[in-house]
């Protein structure tokens, strides 16, 4: 086999080589339209916000929409809306969705599976058929007020719909599965001899519970969180509906910029500093992932 | 009472114990269902005031809904969006998943992070992008422009429910039918999609929903005699509660629920003949 010279090619070896990059670039050829559709319909126009949010009204270079941004007190405003709602939003979601997580996962399969169509209902139902829900259940005549008042638990309608309650009830109902799901897949997938072995070695549940199980189910639990925090900041919809043009986030902010005032540079740069404050959630995230997974290696 | 008392846990905590746990947790499964739920039986109230339990029951927000031409367009306009996006996101979908699994193409993976981009940006950033877009195309306002941006939504989730079937799927039996002297077009779609056309019809239906339930892109292009069901429902809800949209979110809750365990049944069928 030595005696063959490496420099002769066999006899079809171009041939074999035009065939392979043949069905090379006709497997690329494949994804093309797609990449097209996305490259005219997002990636480009995108980018075009990017270049219309650093130019001035008179069409120069300028950071101007930024350093307004910075200045002008009603932006600050808006951030602090935007992270108030998340955080209290994330917060209510790890309270409540932790503990039925937990529950669903200590019972048996069948049974939490027929509880998890209860989880999944809402990520089915329509956005606006939810959102139009909670408009009814809070509104000054709605169910809950009606209720409540009969009921003599409180005799003026409380303000429930359009401020930041109606908002945040809203949201937490559109991302409570968000975080339930991943959370349940993990505490699924911790091996209960782990807690047997705490409680033989003398952890009380309370510790058992708080040293093995939970930081077992912290990865499930952060990614929820990072989900959920993520869809939060960027979230319109309900925001906009519920909290009836009173609680101004971010993306309500945005929309308002292009309805009402045409203001492209603005609405860009806020828009930019969106996607960028997601972009590095995001990075973050998946850094501290790969620490952790290295760090949990490194232990013994 | 020894229900109450036997321990539950591998740390042996008792019913009693974890009560708490109990009734936190069936009151947050009650949260999630039932405003969802309430929306039914309020639709087929016969008073103007919005209350449960309906006082009469008649079926007028539903002729209300029926005989009102605006939201027999929009619903119209709904419709055949999400079904042109279903005809045209799921071979491109499709074709696109096949081809980045195929090529041991050497940017495959910043084409893929590329593809399913619309996933991950902010959906406020990429509504305003295709409405100035639109603008220089003249695109605003079109069916055709709808379907476009909706089919770009869409992408991400043909491609990947399509890419796992492939992926599980074993691709040396194309090369068998290549071998055998079929081009790669015969063998796709003699051996590989035959044996995959459940998964294809479900991503189908999934790119209708996302296209009959998005929002906020339709809020920006869609307008005239092609504004969209959603549109017409989040402008409507903006204004005042309309007992109409009961009845448009009854048969909206019922469609999707029958679409989707179209997709569960049809899936498990896959599964069976698999």
């Amino acid at each position: 086999m030595s005696a063959v010279p490496v420099s002769v090619p066999l006899p079809n070896d171009r041939a074999l080589r035009r065939d392979a990059l043949h069905e090379r670039l006709g497997l690329i050829g494949l994804v093309m339209p797609a990449f097209g559709l996305v490259l005219v319909t997002m990636l480009l126009p995108v980018g075009w916000l990017f270049y219309l949010s650093v130019l001035s009204d008179s069409g120069s270079f300028s950071l101007e929409h930024y350093r307004r941004m910075w200045e002008q007190p009603s932006y600050a405003r808006t951030f602090i809306t935007t992270f108030q709602v998340s955080l209290i939003t994330t917060a209510l979601c790890v309270l409540l969705g932790y503990p039925l997580a937990y529950f669903l996962s200590e019972l048996p399969k069948r049974v939490a599976n027929l509880c998890m169509i209860a989880v999944l209902l809402p990520l089915w139902t329509s956005l606006l058929v939810r959102t139009y829900a909670w408009l009814v259940l809070l509104q000054r005549r709605g169910l809950i007020n009606t209720w409540g008042m009969q009921l003599g638990w409180w005799d003026e309608p409380l303000p429930l719909v359009h401020n930041l309650t109606g908002t945040v009830i809203g949201t937490l109902h559109v991302m409570l599965p968000f975080l339930v799901l991943p959370v349940y897949a993990a505490m699924r997938a911790i091996d209960r001899d782990c807690i047997k072995a705490a409680a033989n070695l003398g952890a009380s549940p309370t510790r058992a519970f708080w040293l093995v199980f939970v930081p077992l189910s912290l990865p499930g639990l952060s990614s929820g969180v990072l989900i959920v925090f993520i869809l939060c900041l960027g979230f319109y919809v309900t925001p906009a509906v519920l909290g009836g043009g009173k609680v101004i986030m971010v993306s309500s902010r945005i929309a308002n910029d292009i309805e009402l005032f045409f203001n492209w540079g603005a609405a860009s740069a806020l828009g930019v500093v969106l996607l960028v404050l997601t972009g590095a959630l995001i990075l973050g995230a998946s850094r501290l992932a790969k620490v952790d997974a290295f760090g949990s290696r490194e232990a013994p | 009472m020894t229900w109450l008392t036997q321990p539950v846990t591998e740390t042996q905590i008792t019913r009693r114990g974890r009560l708490w746990l109990y009734v936190l947790a069936i009151a947050v499964l009650i949260f999630l269902v039932v405003p969802t739920l309430i929306v039914i039986p309020m639709s087929f109230s016969g008073s103007q005031y919005l209350e449960f339990p309906p006082r009469d029951w008649s079926l007028r927000w539903y002729r209300s809904y029926f005989a009102s031409p605006a939201w027999m367009q929009a619903t119209a306009t709904s419709l055949k969006a999400g079904v042109l996006t279903a005809l045209v996101a799921t071979p491109l979908g499709t074709m696109a998943a096949y081809g980045l699994l195929l090529s041991r193409f050497r940017h495959a993976r910043l084409l893929t992070t590329l593809l399913l981009a619309p996933m991950v940006v902010p959906i406020i950033l990429i509504g305003i992008g295709v409405f100035y877009a639109y603008v220089k195309l003249h695109l605003v306002n079109t069916l055709t422009g709808l379907v476009l941006a909706h089919t770009m939504l869409a992408l991400p989730v043909v491609m990947m429910v399509v890419g796992a079937a492939l992926r599980s799927f074993d691709l040396n039996q194309e090369m068998v039918a290549r071998s055998l002297g079929a081009t790669r077009l015969q063998a796709f779609l003699q051996v590989t999609l035959p044996q995959i056309q459940f998964t294809v019809v479900t991503a189908a239906v999934l790119a209708f929903l996302t296209s009959f339930d998005e929002i906020i892109v339709s809020l920006f292009v869609s307008g005239g005699e092609n504004s969209t069901l959603t549109r017409n429902m989040f402008n409507a809800l903006r204004d005042q509660v309309d007992p109409t949209i009961a009845a448009i979110s009854t048969l909206i809750i019922v469609v999707t629920s029958l679409l989707l365990v179209f997709t569960q049944f049809v899936g498990k069928r896959e599964k069976q003949g698999g």
